[in-house]
């Protein structure tokens, strides 16, 4: 091994496992809430392992719920690559939702192939939610517009947006206690991976995922795009189409968003109506941020944060919890997280560890070479 | 007397009532996030602070059968809620950002956790002024029944106004937002200072967030804030980080929430639901209007991280 990598690794390393300690230290809190509310800790622990890894059914229930947090997390991790923190995955999820649903509706019409109604559904799904992201941040860029504000301000648009559609043009007269569009023809939805119960976004997740990944870290294009996070100025200097770069990267963040909505809708609700607004786009920049965003890291962290969320209805039905505790978990892990970053700098892990003598500008080098 | 009867009329009416009634918790928000923001820190945590203070407000208000007892107990929710957003800011190398979001998360799922039997029960209500007793029109005086903390915050704009210009306090604020070397050089800990101010924040945003479960809508549910809280922060840059101009702009937000149940109420139908999302379209035509990518926005505390 060269002395780089072993850097790289020792840098890794550290954050894994102070990431770990985090989430470790987050259940320890929440098991102290759970018993101020008269529940007792090591049943939740118990159900929320059973419920969320214990058996092949849960895995499988938990790799449903990682895959539209895999779409949503990378909304808020490739922007951040670009030092811009957008908070508004929700609303590109929904209205690439939205969109999907249209243009699955439209096409499925038409009787066209099944593979082309669902790959106009995809399409516009990420044309949707892309275009929101990506005005979040043109706004940026153009005016100096806050992008955490105006991305979340945009998601609650459209909200409003799938609301006024569902309820209003798009609705299916048929639905009355919930209003919805029509619903899709089941030859034009998603189907299963071959073998299992687990339908094919997770697929879509997982190479977004990957191709993310390989985008930003290992292309002139990812090096120009976090070189303009690093330093806007520097970057500019040296000649870099910043503006072009963060429409692009924030496009494309949106876009994974949306087409996690396509799937929502393609996959599993087999029609657009509110309740594809459920908070997959928030958990997504838990998972981010938990991931250091960095896209591959976002793969197990979705995993994990997917089979939380997977468990929480077995918490519901076995003790009686309420629905939110998922929620309170979720919100603690962050705050917790947040408050190990700073810790992070001051500690020293042992030297096997590492592979170097503890020398903290190393490491950031390291960082900074990667 | 039916709500026909006055026709269109109703419409400016319902709206003006609405700017009354739907503004006091973007004001309370909104004038206690100027305080923190003026510190040079931003919380965007309010919204889970404004959850927790309607969801506290009410169970302390049911259980206790006194609503401004739960008014109090939501401000000092609110207060630990702000400590804890600034106890976590103070560590090195934490973006108050990132801090703020995980708080929302957090203020919002605690909230619904605790509030699950909260849901049911009915918890008495805040006192309102009736201002309307002259007139005959039923519209006119639902209109101008005006709840107490509504009053407290139009009050609260010019003192601020004034206690910002022309006290101590306001100056070690001013201080320290625009420049914590130079707060340090005079011997004030930045730290400290941001600490009260975020707590103060907190506080008034669980007020805020008191009197959407205690006086309008006047229950709890988890449907109860949608946004509220983020927009006032947004709102506060809108302001220029002036008392008096978060007043107008509670006001216009309030105004503009009401336009699509005032729509409705005189039979236009028709995008209700576009018309509900009128505050944050103008909140976002504000902030592009109101930002340059070329130069600090007039006013800014020079720490502040979103306007950098």
């Amino acid at each position: 091994m060269n002395s780089d990598l072993v850097l790289r690794f020792g840098a890794g390393a550290k954050v894994f496992v102070v990431s770990l300690f985090a989430i470790v230290l987050s259940l320890i809190v929440f098991g102290i809430f759970v018993v101020l509310s008269g529940v007792n800790p090591l049943d939740v622990y118990r159900l929320m392992y059973v419920g969320a890894f214990g058996s092949w059914f849960s895995w499988q229930n938990t790799l449903l719920r990682s895959a539209p947090l895999l779409l949503t997390a990378l909304c808020t991790a490739l922007p951040a690559q670009m030092g811009m923190v957008i908070i508004g995955g929700e609303g590109a999820f929904v209205l690439g939702g939205l969109a999907a649903a249209a243009a699955g509706l439209l096409l499925s019409d038409m009787s066209v192939p099944a593979l082309i109604v669902q790959g106009a559904m995809a399409i516009a799904g990420m044309c949707a939610g892309g275009a929101v992201i990506a005005s979040a941040g043109a706004l940026r860029h153009l005016r100096g517009v806050n992008e955490t504000i105006s991305s979340l301000l945009l998601s609650y648009i459209c909200i409003a947006v799938l609301n006024q559609m569902v309820e209003g043009p798009m609705r299916d007269p048929t639905s009355l206690n919930k209003p919805s569009t029509r619903a899709l023809p089941d030859w034009a939805m998603l189907g299963n991976i071959p073998g299992m119960d687990i339908h094919v976004g997770l697929i879509f997740g997982l190479l977004f995922c990957l191709a993310t990944y390989m985008l930003m870290f290992h292309t002139t294009f990812g090096f120009a795009a976090r070189m303009v996070g690093g330093n806007v100025r520097a970057a500019r200097m040296a000649g870099l189409p910043v503006g072009r770069l963060i429409l692009i990267v924030t496009f494309l963040g949106g876009a994974a968003a949306g087409l996690g909505g396509m799937v929502e809708v393609a996959a599993v609700q087999g029609r657009a109506n509110a309740t594809i607004a459920s908070g997959y786009g928030l958990t997504g920049i838990l998972v981010a941020f938990l991931a250091r965003q960095n896209p591959l890291i976002v793969i197990p962290v979705a995993i994990l944060l997917g089979g939380i969320d997977a468990s929480g209805g077995l918490l519901q039905r076995r003790l009686d919890m309420p629905d939110a505790s998922v929620v309170v978990l979720q919100g603690i892990i962050f705050v917790i997280l947040l408050a190990s970053e700073s810790v992070q700098e001051g500690i020293n892990l042992p030297g096997w560890f590492r592979g170097i003598k503890p020398r903290s500008s190393a490491v950031a080098v390291a960082e900074g070479a990667e | 007397m039916d709500e026909t009867s006055i026709g269109w009329w109703g419409v400016p009416l319902a709206i003006f009532a609405g700017a009354i009634r739907i503004s006091t918790p973007f004001l309370f928000v909104s004038l206690g996030e100027m305080v923190t923001e003026k510190s040079g820190r931003i919380n965007l945590g309010l919204e889970g602070t404004l959850i927790m203070g309607a969801m506290s407000a009410y169970g302390i208000a049911y259980l206790t059968g006194s609503p401004w007892l739960g008014v109090l107990v939501a401000g000092l929710v609110g207060t630990i809620f702000g400590m804890l957003h600034a106890g976590i800011c103070s560590l090195p190398k934490v973006n108050d950002i990132a801090v703020g979001i995980a708080l929302m998360l957090f203020g919002t799922g605690l909230a619904f956790y605790l509030g699950k039997p909260l849901v049911q029960p009915q918890a008495p209500n805040l006192p309102s002024f009736n201002f309307g007793w002259w007139s005959d029109l039923q519209q006119v005086q639902s209109a101008l029944k005006i709840n107490a903390l509504f009053i407290i915050g139009v009050v609260l704009a010019p003192v601020f106004l004034w206690a910002l210009r022309n006290t101590r306090w306001g100056l070690i604020l001013r201080i320290v937002g625009d420049s914590s070397d130079a707060a340090r050089a005079m011997g004030y800990s930045p730290l400290a200072v941001r600490l009260v101010a975020t707590a103060f924040g907190g506080f008034m945003a669980g007020v805020g967030g008191s009197f959407l479960s205690l006086y309008y809508p006047g229950s709890w549910n988890e449907g109860l804030s949608s946004g509220q809280g983020i927009t006032a922060v947004a709102l506060v840059i809108f302001a220029r980080w002036n008392p008096m101009n978060c007043l107008w702009a509670s006001l216009l937000f309030g105004g503009a929430s009401a336009l699509g149940p005032a729509l409705q109420s005189v039979g236009v139908t028709q995008g209700y639901y576009l018309f509900n999302a009128a505050p944050y379209v103008l909140t976002l035509l504000i902030l592009i209007l109101s930002s340059s990518s070329h130069r600090h926005i007039a006013g800014a505390p020079g720490e502040l991280s979103v306007t950098r």
